[in-house]
């Protein structure tokens, strides 16, 4: 392979908590050209958009802070540009802490950007239609936090040109961030589809770190994967056709194989024909894999049509408290007792307290994550009873885990090790907006 | 012969909303026929339909030897809604491949 014509990519982050290491070691030993952090999903985005109501400066992801200090002496020494989306709900609070970093790292000069634009607050009103549960925004009767567009690479592209070392965005589609320096590098055309398509399927598969690599394969006894607990984080070979080689280091654990790259082509994606992002609708359908030595495998074939004209929405909700709270039983009958404590706590919390909401009762080690599906012999004689329900106050939520804890008194024989959790949650519904409407911005801050 | 489909295939699941997605792919190409012939809408249907309250399309992979479906209402509201512990449905991709398929195709 040229290496003039190979663009190097790695994944420093394939989820907002995921771990560092593994991204310091491909910085070290990976030659990059760019690394990518992917941090936001629609539940991390929501927790963004609630830190930053309590603290204007806050916001971002909360492990920036930890990854910038690791990250950005070690991205500077490669020159390894850095993309990431961990500026989540407030990417201009996050640019800045990321130069007062730099700053005290002595990386002066370093440019590090901020792409904006994503929060389009104003563009949703009441009578805004949301595609899931397919009905008008007022009819949730629930409290708007904000509303974020899934922004493309022409948003990140001005940042490139403008020569930042580090970008950070909010909402941007997960592909895009790999995609847009792709793009920079072979120049490609924005709309030349299914090269568009091609490089989208690259950052698809990279945008999850790990699951590409052996994290979240290894089945004991079925689907083997050497060291796990060292897995290390993927980096793409890729070429200016838009195919590409997956691979990772060779000192790192895990693997990569036809096996992890299917799973990971096709993870979050519904129609393989098109799959939509801001920039193309990509075609994974007649992707071909092919094996390039060892945990090494060739993706080519993906394709892509024209980009929609309407850009998804996230759109997030305060959800109120979650409270959960859990008791366990053992020995013979453990699943009766368990099951008859969950009975009186939903009776207690109807009659007692006049609370007619739903409540949820698992029976963890019987049937708790599908138990409307599946029927599984009760008896399990190790089983945990937990009680969840969604609170709009804190009173409400702490009833629940009095009734739970009350339990280890008033409830069936041998209950023990109550705790009980309440947390502040959030919800998310989608909805479309022109794209036209949508105007991305850019701040360049410099150490 | 009939066999759980764990023998013959591996899965990943994945979550959009309250959509979720769960793509089985045969380790062998030989495989694959089984899983066009057994691994049917109707099929997940029968076997979840407690949990499988909307739409189940099915699309077809035959280069990966895969077939990925999609379905509706399937996670009780979605991650940030759901009162189930696994909100995103990671475990859905596990749990089908405890089903019974036919290995043969003879009849």
């Amino acid at each position: 392979m040229d290496k003039q014509n190979t663009f190097r990519i790695g994944t420093g982050a394939g989820f907002s908590s995921d771990r560092l290491e593994p991204a310091l070691d491909l910085l070290r030993h990976g030659k990059l050209q760019a690394m990518v952090f992917e941090c936001v999903g629609e539940r991390t985005l929501a927790f963004g958009h609630r830190d930053r109501r309590s603290d204007p400066t806050r916001g971002y992801n909360p492990l920036l802070e930890r990854r910038m200090r690791a990250v950005l002496p070690l991205a500077h020494a490669a020159g390894t540009r850095i993309v990431t989306n961990m500026g989540v709900a407030n990417p201009r609070a996050a640019a800045q802490h990321t130069v007062k970093i730099a700053s005290e790292l002595g990386l002066k000069g370093l440019k590090v950007a901020a792409v904006t634009g994503d929060e389009i607050n104003h563009l949703i009103g009441p009578d805004t239609h949301l595609m899931e549960p397919d009905c008008q925004l007022s009819e949730t009767g629930r409290e708007m936090l904000a509303a974020n567009a899934y922004l493309g690479i022409d948003a990140i592209l001005p940042a490139i040109e403008a020569e930042a070392d580090v970008i950070i965005t909010g909402r941007v589609a997960d592909p895009s961030l790999f995609l847009a320096p792709l793009a920079h590098h072979f120049s490609w055309q924005l709309d030349d589809w299914p090269t568009m398509g091609a490089g989208t399927a690259v950052g698809h598969l990279l945008e999850c770190g790990a699951q590409v690599t052996g994290g979240y394969f290894a089945d004991p006894g079925h689907k083997e994967v050497p060291d796990l607990a060292h897995v290390g984080f993927p980096l793409a070979e890729v070429t200016a056709d838009g195919s590409a080689t997956i691979t990772k280091l060779a000192s790192s654990g895990g693997l990569v194989s036809q096996r992890t790259v299917k799973e990971q082509l096709l993870y979050e994606v519904h129609d393989p024909n098109t799959y939509l992002t801001p920039d193309v609708s990509a075609d994974f359908s007649r992707v071909n894999l092919a094996d390039d030595g060892q945990d090494r495998v060739k993706v080519n074939q993906a394709g892509g049509t024209r980009r929609p004209d309407q850009l998804k929405v996230t759109i997030a909700f305060d959800g109120g408290l979650l409270a959960e709270a859990e008791v366990s039983y053992a020995g013979p009958g453990a699943a009766d007792r368990a099951r008859m404590a969950g009975d009186i706590v939903a009776e207690r919390m109807r009659d007692l307290h006049g609370r007619n909401g739903p409540m949820r009762v698992d029976l963890i080690g019987v049937s708790a994550l599908h138990a409307s599906a599946v029927d599984y012999p009760a008896t399990a004689e190790d089983v945990r009873l937990r009680c969840a329900l969604r609170a709009s106050s804190q009173a409400e939520a702490e009833l629940l885990l009095w009734e739970v804890e009350a339990l280890l008194c008033c409830g069936p024989a041998a209950g023990g090790g109550y705790r009980g959790h309440i947390t502040p949650s959030v919800m998310t519904y989608s909805a479309l907006v022109d794209r036209a409407d949508v105007v991305p911005g850019l701040e360049i801050f410099t150490a | 012969m009939k066999a759980p489909l764990r023998r013959i295939a591996h899965a990943r699941s994945g979550d959009k909303g309250n959509r979720s997605n769960l793509a089985i792919f045969a380790y062998e190409p030989a495989d694959y026929g089984v899983l066009l012939r057994e691994v049917t809408t109707a099929r997940l249907k029968a076997e979840f339909g407690g949990l499988l309250l909307g739409e189940v399309a099915r699309y077809e992979l035959p280069n990966l030897h895969g077939l990925n479906f999609v379905m509706d209402q399937a996670l009780e509201g979605g991650v940030n809604e759901s009162l189930n512990l696994d909100g995103h449905g990671k475990s859905w991709s596990a749990m089908i491949l405890a089903m019974e398929v036919e290995l043969s195709g003879d009849e």
